[in-house]
């Protein structure tokens, strides 16, 4: 008898494999997109957890991982199409539309990124680690603001999506797959490495550093390595986002962007990895569906995210599975 | 020399505003161990409050007096229902519900006050402008904000050295148990810090109303320079907060001034007028990573 988790799990997988057939049958083509967006904030979130969950930081600065992946997609298109050099010196670097060479690009910058920051990031701790995250946030969100070469505050956008040979990324259905099984894979190999030696490590960071340190660990450099992942793979996340969208914008590592993926990551459940892809479901499905019937949709949200907080720390993913967030 | 003079007075006047909305915060932080993101929102309330009394019965004193007692029940009554069941949370949790409260607090505001900003007029009995020098005019408007700022830094400090009350909160900061074992009703004195916390944001609202546009989300873009200003001045020290909010409104404002005329000797003038705006944005936040990394617990580091 397979265990609660493996059922679950089983379900949503069986459910995300389904959608597309049931909303062509349906004509609800439009949930597609939706859905598209779910599965990559829930890349996004699920990579927010390995720290987050795992590593107990709390970086109110994740979005800003996204916003760089998907800006050096975006800046690549653009030259590409400009047909123009990023870089002339001190080697020449090409614009491209070959998402081959664009989304490693884009995991490279956002990890170089996540792993500097992170490097400085990490020689605090508590209340000046969620601060310091958010400066350095803010600083990269007023550097894309201040591009006016590639529409500033208005953003940029793309005239398509990238290339990838042998699929055909324009088309809805196959982008959606493409998604997913990014997605799967991500949760695969997160979930393989929260278990590992490596993985524990990071986890008895967040129980006792101190402890962690007094056995020989050099905690530092485990906790770096963890946030410089998790920002490699949100970079990813934005790479994926400004494809489906086709237009990113600064907006898109405003500091409440970063505080969406971490209330998704809680409203999920920390450390479980799946929770957080559950989290962004239900923030987005239930944007999507408040919108229906009220623009004031955030008056509702606000006091549910409150009531969620005081009430139930385990999430929905930790509620139905009733094991609960446990990362052992 | 002359402009230098009024760019020095204006980053004055940024980093008063940046001390009434920090100095709450601080205490905030330091006393009750709470992060609360919500804080931009008391200063979004009292403006809104403000700006509608002073409209319509025309009194700029009778829009502030009635806003900072308004902000401080709403403030108290957060306290009350929410933020009391935070404090022995982790900050994870701390930021999620104050987020929460940010969402709430700012649709609220559109239900009531909709989606157009309001304006406010400087009061006519604080119009115009003064020669403070010969040459320098000044608005009579912001050297009232500074003044006033003077006043809040002076009443905070008499507060907490003189007064049997502030006396109190030092010690519910220092040692909570003891202070409650002693017979001190350590619950209502965390509620009434809140409340001067958010009474004092409020002032910085009301005090912003008239220069700035009244409007949903004024809070967010002040509450995370006022972290700035936390985390470079020490978390929970009011001294700290002073220091940081005058070297934030300082560097914000002569960056944004002087950065592009500086670049300029560098570089082309238009690149120079680019570079110079993002790094003006940035400056703030560069000098607190700067801080950080010299000085990880600020500059002037509460002592627990």
């Amino acid at each position: 008898m397979p265990n609660r988790k493996t059922i679950l799990n089983g379900i949503g997988l069986l459910f995300f494999l389904l959608l597309p057939p049931v909303t062509q049958i349906f004509g609800q083509e439009y949930l597609l997109s939706l859905f598209s967006r779910i599965l990559i904030y829930g890349l996004a979130a699920a990579s927010l957890d390995l720290i987050l969950g795992y590593g107990g930081m709390v970086s109110l600065g994740h979005a800003v991982f996204m916003g760089v992946g998907g800006y050096s997609v975006g800046i690549l298109a653009f030259h590409s199409y400009e047909s123009s050099p990023i870089l002339s010196w001190p080697f020449v670097l090409a614009g491209t539309e070959n998402a081959l060479l664009a989304w490693p690009f884009a995991v490279l910058v956002a990890g170089i990124f996540g792993l500097i920051t992170g490097a400085i990031c990490l020689r605090t701790k508590g209340m000046h680690f969620i601060m310091i995250t958010l400066a350095f946030a803010q600083m990269a969100y007023y550097f894309f603001v201040s591009l006016t070469k590639f529409g500033g505050s208005d953003g940029l956008s793309l005239y398509n999506r990238n290339t990838l040979p042998g699929i055909d990324l324009g088309s809805d259905v196959l982008f959606y797959y493409l998604c997913l099984a990014v997605l799967v894979i991500f949760l695969i190999v997160a979930h393989r490495l929260a278990g590992s030696h490596f993985g524990r490590v990071v986890s008895a960071c967040r129980e006792n550093e101190q402890r962690v340190q007094v056995l020989g660990f050099a905690s530092y450099r485990y906790k770096l390595a963890c946030y410089t992942f998790s920002a490699a793979a949100a970079g990813l996340a934005g790479a994926l986002l400004v494809n489906q969208s086709e237009f990113i914008s600064p907006g898109i590592m405003h500091w409440t962007k970063s505080g969406e993926l971490m209330v998704m990551v809680l409203l999920g459940g920390m450390g479980t990895l799946v929770g957080p892809v559950l989290g962004a479901a239900t923030l987005l499905l239930m944007e999507d569906i408040l919108a229906m019937y009220t623009e004031h949709w955030m008056i509702i949200l606000g006091p549910f995210l409150i009531i969620v907080v005081l009430f139930a720390k385990r999430g929905l993913y930790g509620l139905l599975t009733e094991t609960g967030g446990n990362n052992g | 020399m002359l402009l230098f003079i009024e760019q020095l007075l204006n980053g004055l006047q940024l980093g008063v505003m940046l001390f009434l909305m920090s100095a709450g915060l601080t205490l905030v932080f330091g006393i009750m161990q709470v992060i609360n993101l919500a804080h931009g929102s008391f200063y979004m309330i009292g403006a809104y409050v403000a700006a509608t009394v002073a409209v319509r019965s025309g009194s700029f004193l009778l829009g502030m007096a009635v806003a900072l007692p308004v902000a401080a029940a709403v403030g108290m009554i957060v306290e009350l229902t929410i933020l009391r069941r935070l404090y022995k949370r982790d900050h994870l949790d701390q930021v999620l519900a104050t987020f929460g409260l940010i969402f709430f607090f700012n649709e609220l505001t559109r239900i009531i006050w909709g989606r157009q900003p309001l304006f406010m007029d400087v009061p006519s009995w604080l119009g115009g402008a003064v020669e403070l020098l010969p040459g320098i005019h000044y608005p009579v408007y912001r050297l009232a904000i500074i003044l006033v700022g003077v006043f809040v830094a002076l009443f905070l400090y008499l507060l907490f050295s003189r007064t049997r009350l502030g006396m109190r909160i030092r010690a519910g900061a220092s040692n909570r148990d003891m202070v409650a074992a002693l017979g001190v009703n350590i619950r209502l004195l965390y509620t009434l810090v809140f409340g001067l916390g958010t009474m004092l944001a409020a002032l910085a609202g009301v005090m912003a109303g008239p220069i700035l546009a009244v409007e949903v989300g004024m809070g967010e873009s002040i509450l995370i320079l006022t972290f700035v200003v936390i985390v470079i001045g020490g978390i929970g020290s009011v001294r700290g907060a002073l220091v940081g909010a005058l070297l934030v409104g300082m560097v914000d404002t002569l960056g944004r001034v002087y950065l592009p005329d500086v670049l300029s000797f560098f570089v082309s003038s238009s690149t120079a007028n680019s570079l110079g705006a993002s790094l003006a944005s940035m400056s703030v936040y560069i000098l607190m990573a700067m801080v950080l990394t010299c000085k990880p617990a600020g500059l002037f580091p509460a002592q627990d």
